[in-house]
């Protein structure tokens, strides 16, 4: 293995155009020289922004590195590119299971045997998923085992891989019952319950006002605070999304934030509806 | 409310000179009521004011119970168009009505301003 990184490196330095970041990263990673293979991935994603195998090395690092939210940004981004990347797949599967919504998991390796019905590795992860699968098979290609501990509550897998799942994302229906995530404050005080009392009712009230102003469907509602921002979306015509941080995380990341935990709340609503 | 009525239109000013804004408005947040408004036609600014002082209360609430602090400052966001808004210390609302291609950023500024002259 130690050849061959030499020879892509000194391959990629003579070309740094060439494609063999995809081979010499993915080297360093299983070599566990992460760093030095973050430096690989973003170099040749800089080069290639457009090709999802390098979003699917650059996130098969962050996974290894522990950044999940970042992974699953960089696969979701492979798979926008390329809706049938069969890495891509794997890996939102694997983040997925890894918070333990099975069922998102299974989707996606589904999706990925479809793809490439001749890759045992998803075949066998799928049997994993579905619980039918040898023991001590690794599942994925993960960075780490998965641990029984890492049993989530019910309201992790609404905001499976997402950041602060447990205390900067809330799901409400329309009366302002939690259906998942949770909030704490700065001291780390459990606020869920309180916040989602104020904000029963919230949608129906945006709703009117913009109905009223004749603009249409209201698509999201941006705050400042003198401590901190909040984003309110509704990823269904019944439920409200808030999504709160630190002033520290600008009010357009923020938005952005929001878009992805819509979009994970959306499909979350829909299996269980 | 501290400033004197002329006051009002000078602030309400600032805000409908830029792009894109169809109107504005001061609300009082504790009961819905218009205090001034300066809207295009078509707009109906008591029942606007009324659910925009009730949105207010409710994110204020909201806020505080999350820990994030006072609002100052919050985006209705639509399909075709915005609601913008600031709250003032002596408790009324700087509205904004706006179309979608707004620069919110230069609203906001003007907002903060507007409000700075109400108190």
């Amino acid at each position: 293995m130690a050849d061959e990184i030499r020879t892509l490196s000194s391959q990629l330095a003579q070309d740094p155009d060439s494609l063999v970041f995809l081979r010499l990263g993915e080297l360093l990673r299983q070599k566990g020289q992460l760093d030095t293979a973050h430096r690989v991935a973003l170099t040749g994603l800089e080069r290639h922004p457009h090709l999802p195998d390098a979003h699917d090395l650059y996130a098969r690092i962050l996974a290894d590195k522990h950044d999940y939210e970042r992974a699953f940004d960089e696969w979701d981004m492979a798979l926008r590119i390329a809706p049938d990347h069969v890495g891509a797949l794997k890996g939102l599967a694997f983040l997925y299971f890894k918070v333990g919504d099975v069922q998102q998991a299974a989707a996606h390796l589904e999706a990925a045997q479809r793809v490439a019905p001749d890759d045992p590795g998803v075949a066998q992860a799928l049997a994993m998923a579905r619980g039918g699968g040898p023991a001590g098979v690794e599942p994925l290609t993960a960075p780490e085992p998965i641990a029984p501990a890492a049993q989530p509550l019910e309201e992790a897998r609404v905001f499976a891989g997402l950041e602060g799942a447990q205390e900067g994302l809330l799901l409400l229906d329309a009366s302002g019952r939690v259906l998942g995530g949770a909030l704490k404050d700065s001291a780390g005080r459990d606020v869920t319950d309180a916040v989602a009392a104020y904000l029963a009712g919230v949608s129906q009230e945006a709703a009117r006002t913009v109905k009223l102003l004749g603009l249409g469907k209201w698509t999201g509602l941006a705050a400042e605070g003198d401590l901190g921002h909040v984003h309110l979306a509704s990823p269904t015509s019944d439920a409200l999304l808030l999504v709160v941080r630190d002033r520290a995380v600008p009010m357009g990341r923020l938005a952005v934030i929001a878009q992805r935990a819509a979009l994970a709340a959306r499909r979350w609503l829909e299996s269980h509806a | 409310m501290t400033a004197p009525a002329a006051a009002y239109g000078k602030a309400l000013d600032l805000i409908t000179r830029v792009r894109s804004v169809r109107g504005a408005m001061l609300v009082s947040a504790e009961d819905g009521i218009v205090v001034a408004e300066q809207l295009m036609e078509g707009i109906k600014g008591p029942a606007v004011s009324a659910l925009a002082a009730s949105l207010a209360t409710r994110l204020r609430r909201a806020m505080e119970a999350a820990g994030v602090g006072a609002s100052l400052f919050w985006h209705l966001q639509a399909e075709h168009g915005a609601l913008l808004v600031v709250p003032t210390p002596g408790g009324t609302l700087v509205v904004a009505v706006a179309e979608p291609d707004v620069n919110v950023g230069l609203v906001r500024l003007e907002l903060l301003r507007a409000a700075e002259v109400v108190g």
